[in-house]
């Protein structure tokens, strides 16, 4: 080997630019070094011949934190640990060094490295080969760097640090009213622009009231508010809103939108979660009782893993599942399983952080600092939790069944004393061959079947955890509570004849079935939810080559995005340890997440309208340092969702006028400068409760299991599940919240009404304005039935007079009196109808029970249905 | 709107002119336009018909979608090579852009078992699936050098439909009813049919969104049955004159509404209840097929229950299409055929090819194939390579996703009949020969209807933004 390059050069990274620089002349070197070749190759020298070839070649890809499928080779230690696939260097032993397989492979499943600009000339390769067997000498003080990267910090402004903007300095200091509009006006005056006038007193009694509790204020409500002369009415007004049971019925929406909650299970069959709305039941009731966001954020991410965690908290991780189950015949219960963790790892990072990791599950973020490796970190800490339904008494169950509980287990051990011993070898022999086939898939297509028909069927229509049945066996029956074991057994008494269909008859196993079945049904109930908890057989946690789970990569372990402050140093870190970290004061992100989503919620556009992505692709916020204002004031007030919407509705921001200004149009049509408050359409629910409550139809209880208003028969039947049965009474005139979401089928008033779907993460609602929109405020029976409600209410609540009556009307549905011209053209049409009524079968009066004339009734039916159908009524000005 | 109540918009208008509020002047302006009497003022509705850049060859368009991607190989794009490489491996240059490690490591050639005859003046080739489509092949352009971007659905079919792979763009049809308006007074102008026989399409709603363009521009969805939109009949005992009478004092109360506010958004509602009224008169007219002839309701297949369901629509959008509606977007799900690609096929062409030859047909021999644009495609096309997914017997193999190289047909609107046009390779991989991208095909489609698709614009978020994005060349050969 011949050597031209001095010895002497000291090592360090000006040696290597000077060995870069004259990378060409090595390759003439290699060339003629490899001609001369002899049986015993020659020592290879590792900075004049391997590593310009590494830098020339691997380094553009495989190096820095962005480094392709995580390989990174600019250290000996980091080559030898290698990427996602495993290590890439094993010294001493070329054939089983991945680095040279890549290199020289000729294989068509394995793509030849480097994939672009030709293959390694097979000197070279003969050159890497050498040096692999030689040992891999490599002086661990020797970095190599990819000059063609600069090595930038991440400056983007949602990874910063959250630090108190100080208060601008403003004009007109009188028309602040706290920091928010310090921010707003500061902009506003350096635009050269005013901000609009107060709203008047009753319209932004109805707008607060609509954007705090989701209904509209009734008119003594507003009357009171206009009549309170004393400086705080306002805040006695918000005070008393955000009191109001129904204001975590108004916010639980967005955070049901956030994790897709549904009543189904999603994918072709759409079985019933009959216990589902227990998690929406938990988040109304934390909402009201102002859950401070951090033990928000705690208990719906590892409620389960607090010590001592009280039903409540362990309910709270319901949050986590709403995400979908397939039980469709042939789906692959690990495929599915993994789509759930994929999903929880994109909720979690979308709801906490803004950030679109999905991208990263095949491969690293293209224009966000995520690596795949730490895509699959995150997803670490969700692959160790299983799903599981808990027993969740409602009120009165529990004592109940506590008491019957000692009197079932002692009965269920008497009916099944006689065949105990058989029962029991029987089932061991059928949870061996399932456990055998789970282990070695493919051999036994019998018990394949078994295996997989396990995970399909376990708990289906009553949404238990799909799993949990093989999880069950995998436990096996030493770890099980008395209680699971009863429910594996069940299911092996239901579906495990296949094991010996002779034996299990000679047991007479289907009759002790039967017995067990009716001592079941005579047994107090206790009603079950929905929940989290770390896994009960522990998983190891492989990245998934380009995103494929079939083909395992490297183990990971659990962790958080590297471009945000660290970890806190732990041994196997849990869901919980994300959580912490999550609301630890040293991440960014959760508070600007909420504050940013929050004011979407108050003025219709977000500060970074892109609510779901904070990164490079994201909108900029409109006003940074107020979104961080923001946050402060949010943290200094514990994390409380209560003050942070009293803060924000206080403002004089919030509080002027909506009215379009014509100069402004041109100027920011979008609104970005906050000038003016916005009208925006209601969201689905609160068209339908506002129709709802000001007809007096409303039933107004909060919380409990969903139901089934009306709706066209056509609507169910799109879906697997063909048949939509109708509640009764009042449950016909629940809140929109309390719909039954039976996912592939939506209900049709929320999909007119912009509803997202159910499948997937929404942080933002569309509104549109559509002629769908118009036939069901129109034609939908249950708005027709409200406007014959609304009728009949202002025909009873005042005695007469057309004039005072649609005043009153006025006042009820929009909470302001009528102008002349708008009771004229009212009075034109009741005229009208009236004469066009007089003398016909009367289809749409009031029942008669009501005492009110059916020409009349239906007369007023009409016009009621009017002023419903008004641009302003589904407004929120 | 009778002339009392116009009378009074009018006045309503001398206010606005002298109270200085530009914005409710625009919007009432609107306003009038919706009533089609106020010629006076300027039309600015949002479907009110619009001039072209330039002259157009096609006034309307069908999409017939072909959710989840048929396989070009099994229907239009015969490869005797592949008979010969049938269950051998794939030459490794053909995988080198192939992005399925799965696909990769197995692919093995998997020849189309279906045979193939020629049809029309220009021989074109369809496979024993497609007979029926077969024999208006003289009318058809079959292209087979389409390919994409992307090889996953949502993305393929948002490509297609709105031009990017992301959610929130607007759909074709968006663009044409932003760009041309529709001349259909009573009915949307971008109608969305979804064949009831089976699931949803993959990316849903998104498909026909107007994304960035106004709400008007959404596609509207049509039900099967008797009331194909929700909601469209009166309540019980409310006749049409009294739901007009509703109609009347709602648009005065919303007009007043207008003008204290000047938000732009109520003259939006307005002119959504005025369209609301008019579909409500003309749809069950329209989706009543038993108007039709015997003789047209047996050619499109409306006789059997197999064909039913995608026949009715196909028939029913040449009636859209006769009423003046611009764009009408057709689904059949799902053509997702990873298993048992044969057999599979075959059950979406017992649905589909009848009904779609009748539609070409009709519009023929009624005089409309000429301004109609009528397209077939799917999102992407399938693998020349079987998919072995666990449990599948041999004999039963699938085809995956396939960006490199598919086939669309297109028919009239200017669209050259009688001709093929394009190549894939030996093995039905990449398209060789006039390669057209998608964009390509959006930018002929868009000439086609006399609009230039460089010009065809939207600023949002300080972009001028387009159907064909920053891509897109109009593919002469294609035209007549």
């Amino acid at each position: 080997m011949v050597n031209v390059i001095d010895h002497e050069l000291p090592w360090g990274s000006s040696a290597m630019r000077t060995v870069l620089a004259r990378s060409g002349l090595v390759l003439l070197i290699v060339l003629i070094g490899s001609g001369s070749r002899t049986a015993e190759p020659a020592p290879i020298d590792f900075s004049r011949q391997i590593a310009p070839l590494l830098q020339n070649h691997c380094l553009a890809c495989h190096s820095g934190i962005k480094a392709r499928s995580g390989l990174r080779l600019e250290t000996r230690a980091l080559a030898i640990k290698g990427g996602y696939s495993g290590p890439a260097l094993v010294p001493g032993k070329s054939q089983s060094s991945r680095l040279m397989k890549m290199v020289s492979s000729t294989s068509d499943e394995v793509p030849v490295m480097p994939p672009k600009g030709g293959r390694l000339s097979a000197c070279k390769i003969q050159l890497i080969e050498d040096w692999i067997d030689q040992g891999a000498k490599w002086p661990a003080e020797v970095v190599l760097t990819n000059p063609a990267i600069k090595q930038e910090p991440v400056k983007h402004w949602a990874f910063q640090a959250l630090v108190r903007p100080a208060l601008p300095v403003i004009r007109q200091k009188d028309w602040a009213r706290n920091g928010i509009d310090h921010f707003v006006l500061k902009r506003l005056e350096g635009e050269g622009i005013t901000p609009s006038p107060e709203a008047d007193r009753a319209a932004l009694l109805r707008r607060v009231t609509l954007d705090l509790i989701g209904l509209p204020p009734s008119p003594e409500e507003v009357a009171a508010f206009i009549n309170d002369t004393r400086v705080d009415a306002y805040e006695r007004a918000v005070d008393r809103l955000l009191a109001s049971p129904h204001y975590g019925e108004r916010w639980a929406r967005p955070w049901l939108d956030l994790c897709h909650f549904g009543d189904t299970d999603g994918y072709l069959t759409d079985q019933l979660r009959p216990v589902a709305w227990r998690y929406r039941q938990w988040l109304i009731e934390a909402l009201n009782r102002d859950l401070p966001f951090d033990r928000f954020t705690i208990e719906q991410l590892a409620g389960d893993l607090l010590p001592d965690a009280t039903m409540d908290q362990k309910l709270a991780t319901g949050f986590l599942r709403n995400t979908l189950s397939n039980r469709e015949g042939g789906a692959d219960l690990e495929q599915y399983r993994v789509e759930q963790v994929v999903d929880r790892v994109a909720l979690v990072s979308t709801g906490w952080m803004g950030l679109t990791v999905g991208c990263a599950r095949c491969h690293d973020h293209k224009f966000d600092p995520i690596s795949q490796r730490e895509f699959y970190q995150l997803y670490a800490f969700f692959d160790d939790a299983d799903e599981v339904n808990l027993n969740a008494p409602l009120t009165g169950e529990m004592a109940p069944y506590l008491a019957g509980r000692p009197e079932y287990q002692k009965k269920r051990a008497e009916v099944l004393q006689p065949v105990l011993q058989g029962l029991t070898d029987l089932q061991g022999r059928w949870e061996k061959r399932l456990l055998e086939a789970a282990a070695n898939p493919g051999v036994d297509a019998t018990w394949d079947r078994q295996w997989e028909v396990l995970g399909l069927i376990w708990g289906g229509n009553l949404g238990e955890g799909q799993l949990e049945g093989c999880q069950l066996v995998q436990l096996g029956p030493s770890k099980r509570t008395t209680e699971e074991a009863e429910r594996l057994q069940e299911y092996f008494l239901r579906h495990g004849a296949i094991i010996d269909g002779k034996r299990f008859n000679e047991l007479k196993l289907a009759d002790y079935l039967k017995k067990l079945d009716a001592l079941e049904k005579e047994r107090p109930k206790v009603t079950r939810a929905p929940a989290m908890r770390k896994a009960a057989v522990p998983r190891k946690t492989h990245m998934h080559v380009r995103g494929d789970f079939r083909v395992p990569g490297i183990a990971v372990e659990a962790n958080t995005p590297g471009v945000l402050p660290p970890l806190p140093a732990t041994k196997n870190p849990s869901r919980l340890d994300l959580a912490n970290w999550l609301v630890s004061p040293d991440n960014p992100l959760p508070d600007r997440t909420l504050v940013n989503r929050a004011w979407q919620e108050f003025f219709g556009k977000a500060f970074a309208r892109t609510t779901d992505d904070f990164g490079a692709r994201g909108d900029r916020p409109s006003h940074p340092e107020l979104l961080d204002h923001l946050a402060m004031v949010f943290r200094d007030r514990g994390r409380s969702m209560k003050a942070l919407h009293a803060y924000i509705v206080t403002s004089a921001t919030y509080r002027q006028s909506s009215r379009a200004r014509s100069e402004l149009v041109t100027r920011d049509p979008d609104n970005r400068l906050l000038a003016r408050q916005a009208s925006l359409r209601l969201s689905a629910d609160q068209v339908r409760d506002s129709a709802l409550a000001v007809s007096g139809l409303l039933d107004a209880k909060v919380g409990g299991p969903s139901v089934f208003p009306q709706q066209p028969a056509s609507v169910a039947m799109e879906g697997f599940r063909n048949k939509w049965e109708e509640s009764t009474g009042r449950d016909r005139y629940r809140r929109g919240l309390y719909t039954y979401l039976q996912r592939l089928s939506p209900f049709a008033q929320n999909v007119t009404f912009d509803a997202p779907a159910t499948s997937a993460i929404c942080t933002r609602r569309e509104r549109s304005n559509t002629p769908l929109q118009a036939l069901t405020l129109l034609n939908d029976p249950v708005f027709v039935e409200a406007a014959r409600a609304l009728g009949v209410r202002v025909l009873r609540e005042v005695p007469s007079g057309w004039d005072k009556r649609i005043n009153h009307l006025f006042h009820l549905a929009l909470s302001r009196s009528a102008s002349s011209q708008e009771s004229a053209v009212l009075a034109r049409y009741l005229v009208d109808q009236r004469a066009r009524l007089a003398g016909r079968a009367i289809a749409h009066a009031p029942h008669e029970t009501t005492g009110v004339d059916p020409v009349e009734g239906a007369a007023w039916t009409g016009l009621c249905s009017i002023v419903m159908n008004l641009h302003e009524f589904i407004t929120r000005d | 709107m009778n002339p009392r109540n116009l009378h009074s918009l009018l006045q309503r208008r001398q206010f606005l002119q002298t109270s200085g509020s530009g914005l409710g002047m625009i919007a009432l302006s609107q306003l009038l336009a919706g009533d089609g009497k106020a010629s006076a003022t300027q039309s600015t509705g949002p479907m009110e018909p619009r001039a072209p850049h330039f002259a157009p060859t096609a006034k309307n368009v069908i999409c017939v979608f072909m959710a989840g991607a048929p396989s070009h190989l099994d229907l239009f794009d015969p490869k005797p090579t592949m008979r010969k490489l049938h269950g051998q491996p794939v030459p490794a240059s053909f995988l080198k852009n192939l992005d399925d490690p799965v696909i990769k490591a197995s692919a093995r050639v998997l020849a189309s078992p279906r045979v193939f005859k020629r049809y029309g003046k220009s021989g074109m080739d369809f496979s024993d699936y497609m007979t029926h489509t077969g024999t208006v092949a003289d009318d058809l352009c079959m292209v087979r050098s389409v390919y994409t971007t992307t090889s996953n659905h949502d993305p393929g079919q948002l490509l297609f439909q709105c031009g990017t792979t992301l959610f929130g763009h607007p759909s074709m049809g968006a663009w044409v009813t932003y760009g041309l308006g529709s001349p259909s007074r009573n009915l949307p102008g971008f109608v969305v049919l979804l064949s009831q026989d089976t699931y949803g399409v993959d990316a849903g709603t998104a498909l026909w969104s107007s994304g960035y363009l106004p709400a008007s521009y959404r596609g509207v969805t049509f039900r099967a049955g008797p009331e194909p939109i929700l909601h469209l009949s009166n309540p019980p005992g409310v006749t049409d004159a009294m739901q007009r009478a509703r109609l009347d004092a709602l648009r005065e109360l919303n007009g007043l509404r207008l003008e204290k506010t000047g938000d732009l958004e109520i003259a939006s509602r307005i002119e959504a209840y005025e369209l609301a009224y008019r579909m409500q008169s003309t749809a069950p007219e329209l989706v009543d097929l038993s108007r039709e002839t015997l003789a047209t309701r047996a050619m499109y297949g409306l006789e059997q229950e197999i064909t039913r369901p995608f026949g009715s629509n196909c028939l029913l959008a040449r009636r859209l299409v006769e009423r003046g509606v611009r764009f009408v977007q057709l689904y059949h799900s799902n053509w997702d055929d990873h298993s048992d690609v044969n057999a599979n096929v075959k059950v979406h062409t017992d649905r589909t090819d009848l009904p779609f030859a009748a539609l070409i047909r009709d519009l023929k021999q009624r005089g409309l194939l000429d301004t109609t644009l009528v397209i077939w495609a799917g999102e992407f096309g399938r693998t020349p390579m079987h998919e072995v997914r666990r449990g599948v017997n041999p004999g039963h193999e699938g085809r995956d996703h396939h960006p490199f190289g598919f086939t669309v047909l297109l028919a009239g609107g200017g669209i050259k009949g009688g001709q093929v046009v394009g190549a894939t390779d030996e093995l039905g991989y990449h398209a060789v020969q006039d390669r057209m991208h998608v964009h390509d095909l959006q930018a002929t489609f868009l000439h086609c209807l006399g609009l230039d698709h460089t010009k065809l614009t939207f600023r949002h978020q300080g972009r001028d933004f387009r159907l064909t994005d920053v891509h897109g060349q109009v593919m002469t050969k294609l035209l007549a």
